[in-house]
Parts: structure tokens; C-alpha cells; sequence
């Protein structure tokens, strides 16, 4: 189906399918109990999830195929969300020219960082990725406020141009749609206690990463990726077999910063602001751990990353000291106040150790991410021992 | 004029003349051996026709046209391809997408941005990659992990990737360099049979004179950046000054 073989094709439908139903196997727990506390179904969380997966699959592209670690894909997903701002600021409050200009800026931005980064290789293009990008996060602080909103950041404002809106300057200021569908506009269904939100933005963002997670399959198995893989088993080789990797080089980078750039805008199409701290250095190392926990070089992993890292951001960080003592009520009090002073320092705002842990555990033990976890449990499951075929790109 | 004629090539490192006033001829279709002692210049010279080096002196032309200045990858678009002196495959691919790369790389060039059709469904790529993989007695390994094969099978799936391009000149360095008694012989006889069953030249640097002695039709001997003699091999393995090159003082 689609150009793709069988196991692609399911693998994409998996895909489809989740997003599909996130609503739904997000949502758990019922309303009001216990553990609804775990519930990520809720559209601002989903949306980030789908948004970041993006991102990640994006990243994986040069990272997982090529080897190149930039530690500077967070400037391409701030430059894609000012143009994403700016779009909706002037043209029109639609979210489709936003998402498109914003992939496109991202597009030639990573253009000039690419041409100057790719000249290096290994550590040294690390490092001038990550310089390019906090001159870029430096610039949009300072500088270039007239076009980012310095450290408060680009917003739409009721006096915007609008172009293809016509002036409207009474009333509130408009909230980015699509053909008149809010992206804040929400279907909720309560069955037997559970509540299910189907929301707009995050319908449109599920389709988005869809698309995204299509062009990256077709992209793994075509002769340009084969070119890529390549690049990162043996770059002497292949220029010794008469093929120039520069080109290659900057072709994947560009696609790479594009899907940053994707991200970026759609980020500004769920809620209409742009900071700078979008493009601090922090942003772009948490793109490369997504990559790193689901499983570099995977079509799947990234994805999953992006969702583990973004569920644990949003719900282990509301863990208070408060709810741990309901939780444990039931042990003797000193008991109670001696184990939730054990657990405490990992959960809330201490979730970033929790995390940290979990990465180490994944480098030490599980060098493919959650993908390896993945094809070790199935394996265990059909009960064969492991047959060492080469490495799946799955 | 042969298809790879080296004129007046010197080369110097800091104090040390590397190379100098090198004159070599290589003639179509023959195999053309480069043999001496250790610090005789032979990798640098290598080096100089494949563009890793550029000669302070001296004129490269392959089939008419200067290679010098030019990037790797343009020289092996010209029809020169190379065996390295401990293979170099894509180890993290399989076997056939190996032997596909090359056979891509002739077909579209140096650069062609297709990231649309899956590799796979490339008929023409894949049935040349897969008749070389047969002629290279490999076809039972083409799912394989390329890494994880002996040195014998890489540096045949190395040579069988550089014929994929039919190249005019194979340039081959120290092919069985650190290799078993029995992977040398085995390459040894595929050598032969290339030579014997294709249109192609070789251009063969080797320590080896085992191998040198079963492959070359013409041999120059190298010593301490120049060339000693060039001569058929009956005459070389007679020639005093060789030996002395070798064993440092006649005896």
C-alpha cells in the first residue's frame, strides 16, 4: 500500500491507528478516580505528544541515519515558530499558511547553518550546531526583538493586519483555526464515567505527523537513505565509490531542519506564541534524548520517546508531597513520612532525576531505546531465543 | 601512452623528499605492479593518483585527462577505482545493499536526490548487484551483516563492489596485506581470474612477492622515492639492483 511493503504498511497503520484512538487509551482511568491523575488524554498534553514526535522523527532522519548529532535542532524549531506567529499576525488567522511558511523558513535557515556546520564532523559539528543556535536564541532575546518580541515573546494581537481576514479590531482576539474550526474547539464524550476529548488541533497535528511519519519511511528505504547509511558505516567508502556526501550531507540536514520547522508551526497553531527560550540549548538536547530512549536509526522510536519524555514532563511533575502521603495512608505514620520523603525527591519538580535515571538505565542496558525492549519482549513472547538478524529499521 | 601515465611526480614532507621525479606508465589491460622496500614512497604515490595527495610537482593524466586537483569522488567517476589495504565495506549494512551502492553511484553519479522510491525496487541496481554477488561466490551471504564476515570475504565483497562500476583501472593497495596463507592464495586465484576474464587494468601495490611475481605483467621498483627499474618480472627477479633495494648491500 502506498510504495511501502508489509511490514512498513502495518507498522504505518499501527501508527494511524494510535493516534486515532489516543483519546481513548490515553484516558485509562475513569473521571474523578484515583488514578485519573495518570490520564494524558487531555488535548494540550496530546497535542504536545504528536508535535514532538514530529520533531523527533525529524531529528532522527540526520541523527539515526547519518550519525551527525546537531545539538542545535531547537534554533529550527524556533525559526519555524516566529514564521508560524508572523503568518498568522499578517495573513490570516487560518493555520494552514502558517504551518507551511513556518516549514519552509526552517527550511532555508537550516540551509546556511548546514552549509557552515557540515563542513566538520563528529564533536566538531556538535558544537557548531549548538553555537549557530544559541547565537540564534541570543539574537531572538536581544536583538532582533523587533521581530521576535524579545523575551516576551511573539504574540497575535487584535490590531494585527490580517490580511485575507479583513480589519477586525473589536471583539477578542481571534484564535487560530482551520476553515473556522477552532483548534481549541473540543468533542467531549463522558461514557460510564470516562471522559473522552476529541479535539480539533490535535486531530489536525495527528494527521500532520502521519504525513511526517510517511515521508520518513519512504525517505528510510529509498537510495538517498541507503546514501545516508552509508555515510555513517563508512564516509571513506563511499567517497572512494564516486558518490560527493556533501550534497547528501545538506539534502538530509535541510529535510531534517524542515520537520523541526513542521513542529515549530504547528506549535504556534495550537496556542499563537513564540519565545525565545524555543530555541534555547536545553530544547535541542531534549529532542536528542527522545531519539536516544526510543531507539536511534528506528521509525517508531522517536516517537515514542517524544511521548515517554513529554508524559513524564506533564504528569510526574504534578506528583505533589500531598498526594504521596494519600497514596501511602495506609503504612504507619512514621513509616509513611520516612517513605514519601524517599520517593519525594523524584517526582514534581525533582521528575528531571526520575528521567535521568530512566536514561541512564536505557544507555546501560538498552543501547536500541524502547524499540529494543520492544523486539526483546516479542521475542521472549514467541519464545524464540535471539536470532541475530541485522538490524532492523523498524 | 598508456591510460595512466605519472610524469616527473615529486612530493615532499617538510624535510623529507618523498617522492621524487616519478615516471610511470600504465598500459591498457595489463596489471601493472609497484614494488618496494618499507618508506619507498609506494602509498604516497597511491595517494597522489587517487587525490587524497597533491603532488608539489609533476602531471597525473588518466585517459588523457589530469586527475590532479580533482576530489575522490570525481576520480572514481573517471573510471579509477580503488581496493584500500584493509577493506573498506559498509559494515553496518548487508551484503547486497553493499554491492548496490556502487552500482547506484555509476548509474546516477555523484549525487541524485531520490528519496521517494524505495531502493529496493530498483530492478537494474539490484540484478547487477546480485549477478556480481554470484560471480564473487558470495550470493549465499547477501543478507548478511557485512561487518560481521571474515577479512577473505570483505576484501572479496571490496573488490567485487569496485567491478560493480566496470572501472577502467583498479587501483589496488597491498591486497593481501595481514592476510592468512589461505585468504592470500584465494585472492590471488580471484585476482587472476579477473584478469583473466574482464577488460580491465590493474595497478597493484604489494609487499608481497609471491603475489606480485603471479599477477604482474610489469613491474617498477621503487626505492627511497624514485624509480629503480621497470621491467617484466623474469627480468626483475634476476636484477642485482633489486635485490640490493631489498636487502640493503649485495652480498
Amino acid at each position: 500500500m502506498l510504495g511501502l511493503n508489509k511490514k512498513d504498511t502495518s507498522l504505518l497503520v499501527a501508527v494511524a491507528l494510535l493516534v486515532a484512538l489516543a483519546p481513548i487509551i490515553l484516558n485509562p482511568f475513569p473521571e474523578g478516580s484515583a488514578l485519573a491523575q495518570f490520564n494524558a488524554g487531555y488535548p494540550d498534553l496530546m497535542q504536545r505528544f504528536v508535535i514532538f514526535g514530529i520533531f523527533a522523527v525529524g531529528f532522527n532522519i540526520l541523527f539515526g541515519l547519518t550519525g551527525y548529532l546537531s545539538f542545535g535542532h531547537a534554533a529550527f524549531l524556533g525559526a519555524g515558530s516566529y514564521a508560524g506567529v508572523w503568518m498568522l499576525k499578517l495573513l490570516t488567522i487560518n493555520v494552514i499558511p502558517a504551518i507551511l511558511i513556518s516549514t519552509v523558513v526552517a527550511g532555508l535557515f537550516s540551509i546556511l547553518i548546514g552549509y557552515i556546520s557540515l563542513r566538520r564532523s563528529g564533536i566538531y559539528f556538535s558544537i557548531l550546531t549548538l553555537a549557530f543556535a544559541q547565537m540564534s536564541f541570543a539574537l531572538a532575546a536581544s536583538v532582533l526583538t523587533p521581530i521576535t518580541g524579545g523575551e516576551t515573546g511573539l504574540q497575535t494581537a487584535l490590531d494585527d493586519p490580517r490580511i485575507l481576514d479583513g480589519a477586525n479590531t473589536t471583539g477578542n482576539i481571534p484564535a487560530p483555526s482551520l476553515f473556522g474550526m477552532e483548534m481549541s474547539d473540543s468533542l467531549q464524550v463522558n461514557v460510564a464515567g470516562w471522559l473522552w476529548t476529541f479535539n480539533v488541533g490535535y486531530y489536525l497535528a495527528g494527521v500532520i505527523l502521519l504525513i511526517a511519519f510517511y515521508v520518513a519511511i519512504r525517505i528510510f528505504r529509498s537510495p538517498f537513505g541507503l546514501m545516508l547509511r552509508a555515510i555513517k558505516s563508512n564516509q571513506q567508502r563511499l567517497t572512494y565509490t564516486g558518490l560527493n556526501t556533501r550534497p547528501y550531507m545538506l539534502a538530509c540536514f535541510v529535510i531534517s531542519g524542515m520537520y523541526a520547522g513542521l513542529a515549530g508551526g504547528l506549535m504556534v497553531a495550537m496556542d499563537p506564541l513564540a519565545g525565545a527560550e524555543r530555541m534555547q540549548w536545553t530544547a535541542s538536547g531534549e529532542v536528542v534524548l527522545m531519539t536516544i530512549l526510543g531507539g536511534i536509526g528506528t521509525l517508531i522510536g522517536p516517537v515514542l520517546g517524544a511521548g515517554l519524555i513529554k508524559y513524564f514532563e506533564n504528569i510526574f511533575s504534578k506528583i505533589n508531597s500531598n498526594l504521596l502521603h494519600e497514596w501511602f495512608a495506609f503504612l504507619p505514620d512514621g513509616l509513611e513520612d520516612f517513605v514519601v520523603a524517599i520517593i519525594y525527591p523524584f517526582i514534581g519538580k525533582g521528575w528531571h532525576l526520575t528521567l535521568g535515571l530512566m536514561f541512564m538505565a536505557v544507555i546501560i542496558f538498552l543501547p536500541g531505546g524502547l524499540v529494543e525492549l520492544g523486539q526483546k519482549i516479542a521475542r521472549k513472547m514467541s519464545g524464540k531465543s535471539d536470532d541475530k538478524q541485522t538490524k532492523s529499521t523498524e | 601512452m598508456g591510460i595512466l601515465d605519472v610524469k616527473d611526480v615529486g612530493k615532499r614532507f617538510g624535510g623529507l623528499q618523498a617522492l621524487g621525479d616519478v615516471n610511470l606508465s600504465v598500459q591498457e589491460n595489463t596489471c601493472h605492479a609497484i614494488i618496494g622496500p618499507n618508506g619507498a614512497g609506494k602509498s604516497t604515490l597511491l595517494n597522489c593518483l587517487i587525490g587524497k595527495l597533491i603532488p608539489d610537482t609533476g602531471s597525473v593524466m588518466f585517459d588523457g585527462q589530469s586527475v590532479l586537483g580533482r576530489n575522490p569522488y570525481e576520480i572514481n567517476q573517471m573510471g579509477i577505482s580503488r581496493v584500500f589495504q584493509t577493506p573498506e565495506i559498509f559494515g553496518d549494512l548487508s551484503v547486497l545493499e553493499n554491492m548496490m551502492i556502487p552500482i547506484f553511484a555509476k548509474r546516477d553519479g555523484s549525487f541524485k536526490l531520490d528519496a521517494v522510491s524505495g531502493f529496493l525496487s530498483h530492478r537494474d541496481v539490484m540484478e547487477q548487484a546480485e549477478e556480481m554477488l554470484v560471480d564473487m561466490n558470495m550470493a549465499d551471504k547477501r543478507h548478511m551483516h557485512a561487518a560481521s564476515m571474515s577479512r577473505g570475504d570483505k576484501r572479496r565483497l571490496e573488490i567485487g563492489m569496485c567491478l560493480s562500476q566496470t572501472p577502467r583501472l583498479l587501483l589496488l593497495d597491498e591486497p593481501t596485506a595481514g592476510m592468512a596463507r589461505a585468504d592470500t592464495n584465494n585472492t590471488i586465484d580471484l585476482l587472476k581470474q579477473i584478469k583473466e576474464e574482464r577488460d580491465i587494468t590493474i595497478a597493484i601495490i604489494e609487499h608481497d612477492m609471491h603475489v606480485v611475481f603471479s599477477l604482474a605483467d610489469r613491474i617498477t621498483v621503487l626505492a627511497q622515492g624514485t624509480p629503480l627499474v621497470e621491467d617484466t618480472p623474469e627480468n626483475i627477479k634476476g636484477n642485482p639492483k633489486v635485490k640490493e633495494a631489498y636487502l640493503g648491500e649485495t652480498q
